[in-house]
């Protein structure tokens, strides 16, 4: 049998699935007499839950360090909130019932609220954490002990959902792999099963009567196996010692230097589309960062996002950074992607339209707040600015004038901000044609070659009829960033590459023959690049 | 009475975290304090009703104190919201 879900954490896990039947608490609706002595017990059964909830906070601590167990903390502030208790204890004094209906009731009636807060995921999940606060005094009223999941050999977890609470109680080396009916890529327990480096599965519907059968867990796929053969358990359990080969192997490039055999070495940076990637930056280590994707900023808010709004933004990242390089693009957006307040209308052709740099150009007082705003967080760190879509020199003068007088601005008001270097995406037949002249203007160049590749072949990305022929190691393609590296380096410039094709390990060799100074790709790529070209021997 | 208004720039909202980190502050203090957003008015001392708002990046708060101290919570709880959220 074979069961589709979501992966929310990869890997692959082999073993006996063990279905966790929630303990539901069964509460009985009591009339009684003395309404005093129930919200009395009530505050006690609090007590009691705030002392769990310290005991697990203490246990999450260590376990999985302060981020995690901050919930402990949020729930014992839940235990102590006054719309929780005055909502039990009203309904315990109207109309006279035992505590543990009054807060198993609260507590739905609160834990709805959150779960129908449309378009906020976030806050949906937290549904569960009510829930699982109003259980926990209940079970306390109820004289339950907080006993948990019991597993006594390694196993494959399959829950409705698990609270919180439940999986840190866990023995975790016993899990092999989470995999719910419920749950959301946000749910604590995905977020568990990745600080655990362990596969997840969320909305896989199985049936009871898996419990105690063999299954696998293929979190690359998203899929359970019950029941699996042999045949087919052997080839998992190569894919997984492949994967642990693969990752023992990469842990090692940590640290090391992105150099060839025969010495010659290149900047390996990471692509990046807001602040919450910093921490995969680092994670994977890679030397800065070669492409922050300022659209963020502009696509999560529903006016202009002020300079000060920006300005957090990429201070956070520099300073995540620590003085490594972080080079911000501007605005680049286009009538791909709509934004409500840009007014940017339909267009024919979006892909060769009113986009990027020719918005910035156009309406300057978008474009300078996003540059006053890039070079106020240039002091907490080192960042570069980049601009994207340009096809002449003359665009590279008026930007170069306008940061000038940007920089007026801010001296007269005495803000400080340090010296930025800049430098242009190379993602337009134009750019790479002018690249000789371009690099006079500019300290260095990013080769764009998903754009270059679309513009230069012209075909359609997002066209799936052209997608056999869209080749983005056509010889024209790299042709072109053949004459890009040239002459940047003959104009003084140094040339990367953030495209997807930076990443390409096929590509590897062929780009630090062409000259290449940096490689920029998305974090989860950076180490195994950094193995290709360590693997490389240009002397030979 | 003493009030606020604030643009959320933490790309998460004011979730769990910082919405628990902040009513312990508002609950440290004398006076009265609110939190409104669109109209909705809740008590910041209360971690289910600040939570309940849904407070997303980009939109606007605004923040109230009123009663006795109400100048000094209004500028421990306006840091917090600058330096955290």
């Amino acid at each position: 049998m074979e069961l589709q879900g979501k992966s929310v954490s990869q890997g692959v896990a082999i073993g006996r699935l063990s279905v966790y039947a929630k303990k539901d608490n069964v509460v009985k609706r009591e009339r009684i007499e003395d309404t005093e002595a129930e919200i009395k017990r009530f505050a006690e059964a609090r007590t009691k839950a705030i002392e769990q909830l310290k005991g697990l906070y203490e246990k999450a601590l260590k376990e999985v360090g302060e981020e995690g167990a901050m919930l402990f903390e949020s729930h014992q502030l839940m235990v102590e909130d006054l719309d929780f208790i005055e909502g039990a204890e009203n309904i315990i004094n109207q109309e006279k019932v035992n505590a543990e209906y009054a807060v198993a009731r609260t507590g739905d009636t609160l834990a709805e609220i959150f779960a129908n807060m449309e378009g906020n995921e976030y806050m949906q999940a937290r549904a569960a954490d009510i829930k699982d606060v109003s259980n926990r005094i209940v079970s306390v009223l109820q004289g339950n002990d907080d006993s948990g999941l019991n597993a006594t050999e390694p196993m494959i977890l399959l829950a409705d959902d698990l609270a919180p609470s439940e999986t840190v109680q866990l023995d975790k080396s016993l899990v092999l792999s989470f995999v719910t009916r419920g749950g959301s890529s946000n749910s604590h327990t995905a977020i568990l099963a990745r600080t655990m480096n362990i596969p997840s599965l969320i909305t896989v519907d199985f049936p009871d009567d898996v419990d105690g059968k063999m299954g696998i867990v293929d979190g690359f796929e998203g899929k359970l196996i019950v029941d699996p053969d042999e045949a087919l358990i052997e080839s998992y359990k190569k894919r997984q010692e492949k994967e642990a080969e693969k990752r023992r192997m990469l842990q090692e490039l940590k640290g090391k230097e992105t150099v060839t055999k025969d010495g010659k070495s290149i900047h390996l940076y990471a692509n990046i589309g807001g602040v919450k990637d910093v921490a995969d930056v680092l994670e994977n280590d890679a030397e800065g960062v070669g492409l922050f994707r300022s659209e963020f900023v502009y696509l999560e808010s529903d006016d202009f996002p002020s300079e000060e709004q920006q300005f957090k933004a990429y201070r956070t990242v520099a300073e995540g950074l620590a003085g490594k390089k972080v080079i911000i693009r501007t605005l680049d957006i286009g009538a791909d992607k709509q934004v409500d307040y840009l007014n940017l209308g339909n267009e024919e052709n979006p892909a060769l339209g009113y986009r990027a740099i020719r918005i910035c150009l156009d309406q300057v007082d978008i474009f300078k707040t996003q540059l006053r705003a890039i070079l106020r967080a240039s002091y907490y760190g080192t960042i570069s600015i980049m601009f994207p879509m340009i096809i002449s020199v003359d665009e590279v003068k008026k930007i170069k004038k306008i940061l000038a007088e940007v920089k007026e601005e801010l001296d007269e008001a005495s803000v400080p901000y340090k010296d930025v270097e800049i430098g242009i995406m190379v993602e337009t037949p134009a750019a790479v044609l002018m690249s000789e002249e371009l690099a006079q203007e500019v300290d260095f160049f990013s080769i764009g070659t998903n754009d270059l590749t679309q513009y230069t072949l012209a075909i359609d990305r997002q066209n799936a009829k052209l997608e056999s022929i869209n080749d983005p190691h056509h010889p024209a393609v790299l042709r072109a960033i053949q004459m890009t590296i040239e002459n940047a380096h003959k104009g003084g410039a140094w040339c990367g590459i953030c495209g997807e094709l930076g990443a390409d390990t096929t590509l590897t060799e062929t780009f630090l023959r062409m000259g290449i100074d940096e490689l920029s790709v998305s974090p989860s790529k950076i180490l195994s690049v950094r193995d290709a070209v360590r693997n490389l021997d240009l002397s030979k | 009475m003493k009030e606020f208004k604030y643009t959320i720039t933490d790309p998460e909202g004011i979730h769990a975290r910082p919405a628990g980190l902040f009513v312990k502050a508002a609950a440290a203090v004398p006076c009265k304090v609110t939190i409104e957003k669109e109209g909705k008015e809740v008590d910041a001392k209360r971690i289910l009703g600040v939570m309940s708002l849904g407070v997303k990046q980009g939109e606007e708060i605004t923040l109230k104190t009123d009663g006795d101290g109400e100048d000094d919570a209004m500028e421990t709880l306006k840091k917090f919201l600058q330096e955290n959220l």
